[in-house]
This record gives C-alpha cells, structure tokens and sequence, in this order.
C-alpha cells in the first residue's frame, strides 16, 4: 500500500476516535476543550522542527521554520497553560 | 544530542498519540479534567523530544531560539489573561497554528524544492495544509478583532458576498492545481495570497451572536490544517492530532448550531440579523408596557424564595459581574434559599464560556446545570434572575412561529413565578429580535450594568442582616 494511503486510513480511523471521544466530553468543560485542543494542535511544532532542523537547510526555509516553531511554542505553552488555570478553578473544593 | 531510529520514533509518537486521546477522554468530568491536561503534556513533551533526536534534526540554534521566544510569549499571556476575554486568547491561537501550518508548508516547499523531492502529489498536500492554514489565519484575525471589539461584531453583508466567496474558491483552488502541476512559484504566491483573503471574507460578515460557532468552526480549521501538515511530512503523530482535533472543533460546531437552531451552512454563508430596531431605553420601554423594578423589589421577592434560577449571558461577561454572582448566591443561601445557575449552550461567544467565568468566581460546578436538565425545573423556581443574557429566554422560539429564531431551544425562565431581568438598555439581543419575556405579567426589568445591579443587591442583602 502506498505511504499516502496509510496516511489516509490513518486519517479516517482517528477522526472516527475523535468523534467519540468528543461527544463525552461535558459541556461546561467545552472552553477548556477548545484551549486544550489549542494546545495540542501546536502539534504542528514537530513539522516546524522537521523544517528548521533539516541538514543543510537553506537560509529562507531556516528563517520560515523559526517563525513555525515561534508560533507553534506560543500554542503549546500558552494552550496548556491556560487550560491547566481554567481547570484549577473547576476543581477548588467547596468550603 | 542521543540519537534514536525511525522506528523507535515511530512507537514515541504512537505513545503520544495515545496520551493525547486520553487526555481529551479526561475532559469527560471536571474531576480527572486536570489529569487529563497533565496527559497532553507529557504527549506533547514525548512528541518534541522524539523529533528533536530523530536523524532528521541536525541543527538546533534556531529551534532553540523559537521555543524560547515562543515559550515565554505563551506563558506570560497565559498567566496574565483575564478569564473574561478566553474567546480573544482561543481566536489568537487558532491563528497561530494556521500561520504555522502555512511556514511548514512553505519551508517544507523550499527544502524539498533545493532536494529536487518535489512531486505532484507532495504538492497538492502542501497546496491543502497552506490553504486550510491560511483560512485558519485570517480568519481567526477577524474573529479576534471582532471579539475584543476591533471591528463592529455586527453581521457585515455587502452585495454579491457570495458570489465573491465562490469566485476566490475557485481561484484558490485553481492556482493549486496548476502549482501542484507545474511546480511555479509565481501559482503558489498567488494561491497563498488568495487562501488569506478567503479566510478573511468568509468570517467578516459573521456577527458577534454566531461567535460561538465561529470559535469552534476555527477551532476545527486548525486542526485539519496540523492533519494536512501531517500528509505533506507522512508524519502520523500530526495526521491522528488533527484529525482529533478537527473532529472536536467541528462537533463542538455542531452542537453550538443545533442550540440555535440553525444549519451550519446557514451560518458560513448565511449573516443574520440586522439588528435594525434599536430602542430608547426606560421611555420606549414604558410605552410598549414593559415593568421596571428596583433592586429592593428584587430583593424583596428573592430573600424569601425557596428557590431561585440565575440565567447568565454574555452581558455578565461584559460587566465582569461573574464575582457578585458568588457573593449574591452565598448571601441567599446563608437565608435557606436554593440557588442554582442555568446555562443555555450558546450563552457568551464561545461554547462553556459562562462555565468558565462561574467557575473562576468559585461557584461550584454542581450548582451550574445545563438548558436540558434545568428547564423543567423553571415551573418551581420562585424566582429568575436574568443577568444580560437576551435571545436565549425568549419564549418566541418555543411559540411563534413568525419569529426568526422560531425553533431554537431556549431556557423556559418565563415560567418562574417571578423573572427579573438586568438589562443596559431595552436593545434587543444580537438576533435583532424582540424579547416578548419581557412583556409578561410576571416579568420586571432592572435597567442598569450587571455589574452595578447585582453589586446593589448583594449591599441590600448584607445590610439587612445587620
């Protein structure tokens, strides 16, 4: 099978995995949600790594893929950051 | 920096994958929610550190200096952003991560380009992860600006959108075609170009109301844009990312459509409501047979009560009067009232916004109930206390069918013996359409800021304790 074609099927079977797992998700946990996935689609680091860190890389795509791995570290750190402040707050004990 | 094989980087990124589902498994319940972010982030720890001594990176400076950039960005803003303006900070984000769908792409197109590995089918992902991305981009620009009220949050129509919209599509997708075919930079800077202003056109006619699907809609872009990026790399980790990622975003859009009644379509495309009619406040207000009340009515009326509902919406936001809510419910309670806070999905301008903002004033998640579970509750409730939410009580989406947002689900407030209602001015909400709630027998109006009104009746409650 062609590599574009497991890449396909691997497509396909996560986003059935992502339409279950989201429908569980509870409601008043949908901000946090939307931060969380914020963060985890700052995921695109790994390609903005695989950019910047080439052998030989060229000046331009060196410089394109340091603006990549800026933006994607601001989603990671801020993202998590942020979902782990809101979440804190859900979870205070009642006095 | 220890080197690991291909393979061995395989299994990290499967491992990460897996904690990345877990971690969104753990957002089923507020109690292992924070678990679950813990889970996300060792993922994420797992998948950079697996990349970073993989063969493929061999010069890290840069890499270094973009973390460390970004890190720092990303925490300060973290730490210091105010719950309140969540939908602004989520907006941001989303284009970050379209912006940097587009870099990777590009710069995968330049490393590629000067290995000569370039082929059409490389080409064609790329063209889809820089498209999606910069939709994703531009978009979420407006969405900021429109949120933190940059730009009129008003729906904006002009003659022809459409047709405008359709032409740019095809356009884009066109110049993609032939640069996936002829490899010509000039199709690609075009196409890119193009991607920007659809993104750009698509969102700007979308008023402040629709918001909360917009957040979502974007939110899902993102992540078909990391899945893109994925295709373009043959890198799983980013396929499976974004594809739970696009999911969730989209869900989360159909759910926020659903409470609205309205079709996704209707809403990408649609613009609705002018919100042409605008009022005069109290005097207008009084002619049309409207009651208002002082908070001593209010009050007079709550301290009693066995029960009594809070509707928030995103005038509470605005007036940042999440705070006197807590100390509201605390005085009526410590009086043996029963104090519960209604949510309607599409309260505030991003889904569980309201959730949020109750929970960072400390009011318990087990006092805060969703539209479905509380409405039948409504009928018992003594009194409701309707605090800058508008479209989302009016009974004309259950019995009108004239009205224009006939059919949309709505929280059942006007059948409370009593239904106070803290409103700015007589304005009607984002819909544009009137709220016939506010000329029942049963409803009064408390014209004033969240803010000040609830902050009043809090003051009110305190000194009669005394």
């Amino acid at each position: 099978m062609p590599e574009t074609l497991v890449a396909l099927y691997i497509f396909v079977l996560s986003c059935f995995i992502g339409y279950w797992v989201i429908w569980g998700v509870t409601p008043s946990l949908h901000t946090p949600l939307i931060a969380l996935t914020n963060a985890i689609s700052g995921i695109v680091i790994v390609g903005a790594l695989l950019v910047t860190g080439l052998e030989g890389v060229g000046t331009t795509a060196e410089i394109i893929g340091f603006f990549a791995v800026l933006l994607a570290s601001i989603n990671v750190f801020g993202g998590f950051l942020v979902t782990n402040r809101m979440l804190a707050m859900f979870n205070k004990k009642k006095k | 920096m220890m080197e690991i094989s291909v393979n061995v980087q395989a299994i990290a990124y499967l491992v990460s994958a897996i904690l990345f589902i877990l971690a969104l498994k753990g957002l089923t319940h507020p109690a292992s929610a924070r678990r679950g972010n813990y889970l996300a982030m060792a993922g994420m720890a797992i998948a950079i550190a697996a990349t970073l001594m993989g063969s493929e990176v061999r010069s890290y400076g840069f890499i270094l200096a973009g973390v460390a950039v970004g890190g720092v960005i990303g925490t300060v803003i973290a730490l210091r952003i105010q719950m309140t303006a969540m939908p602004q900070l989520v907006a941001a984000l989303h284009s970050f991560v379209g912006m940097a769908a587009v870099l990777v792409a590009l710069g995968t197109f330049l490393n590629k380009q000067a290995d000569g590995l370039l082929n059409g089918v490389l080409m064609g992902e790329l063209s889809a992860g820089i498209i999606i991305g910069a939709i994703t981009f531009s978009g979420s620009v407006i969405a900021f600006g429109k949120l933190q009220g940059m730009i009129s949050g008003r729906p904006v129509k002009f003659k022809g959108q459409h047709l405008l919209n359709a032409l740019l599509a095809i356009a884009t997708i066109g110049f993609a075609v032939h640069f996936a075919l002829t490899e010509s930079t000039l199709s690609l800077a075009i196409m890119t170009l193009l991607a920007f202003i659809l993104g750009f056109t698509l969102i700007i006619p979308i008023g402040g109301a629709d918001m909360p699907v917009i957040v979502s809609m974007l939110n899902s872009y993102s992540g078909w844009a990391a899945a893109a990026t994925g295709f373009t790399l043959q890198n799983n980790l980013l396929i499976i990312v974004g594809a739970l990622v696009g999911f969730s975003g989209a869900i989360l859009s159909l759910i926020m459509c659903r409470a609205m009644n309205r079709s996704i379509f209707n809403v990408v495309f649609g613009g609705f409501g002018t919100a042409a009619v605008e009022g005069d406040g109290v005097a207008d207000a009084a002619q049309k047979g409207v009651k208002s009340a002082a908070i001593e009515d209010a009050i007079y009326w709550m301290e009693d009560a066995n029960k009594v509902i809070i509707i928030p919406g995103y005038g509470m936001a605005v007036a940042q009067a999440q705070h006197s809510m807590k100390e509201l419910m605390e005085q009526l309670e410590a009086r043996g009232v029963e104090v519960k806070f209604a949510i309607h999905p599409v309260a505030g301008r991003m889904p569980g916004h309201m959730n949020v903002l109750l929970a960072e004033a400390d009011i318990p998640y087990e006092n805060v109930i969703e539209m479905d579970e509380i409405n039948p509750e409504f009928a018992t409730a003594d009194v409701v206390l309707v605090v800058g939410a508008n479209d989302v009580v009016n009974p004309a989406a259950k019995d009108d069918p004239t009205s224009p947002i006939y059919g949309m689900p709505v929280l059942d407030a006007g059948k409370a013996h009593h239904v106070f209602v803290i409103k700015r001015s007589m304005r009607p909400g984002y819909s544009g359409v009137e709220n016939r709630l506010y000329y029942q027998d049963n409803t009064s109006l408390i014209f004033g800021d969240a803010k000040d009104v609830s902050e009043g009746m809090v003051n009110q409650l305190k000194g009669a304790a005394h």
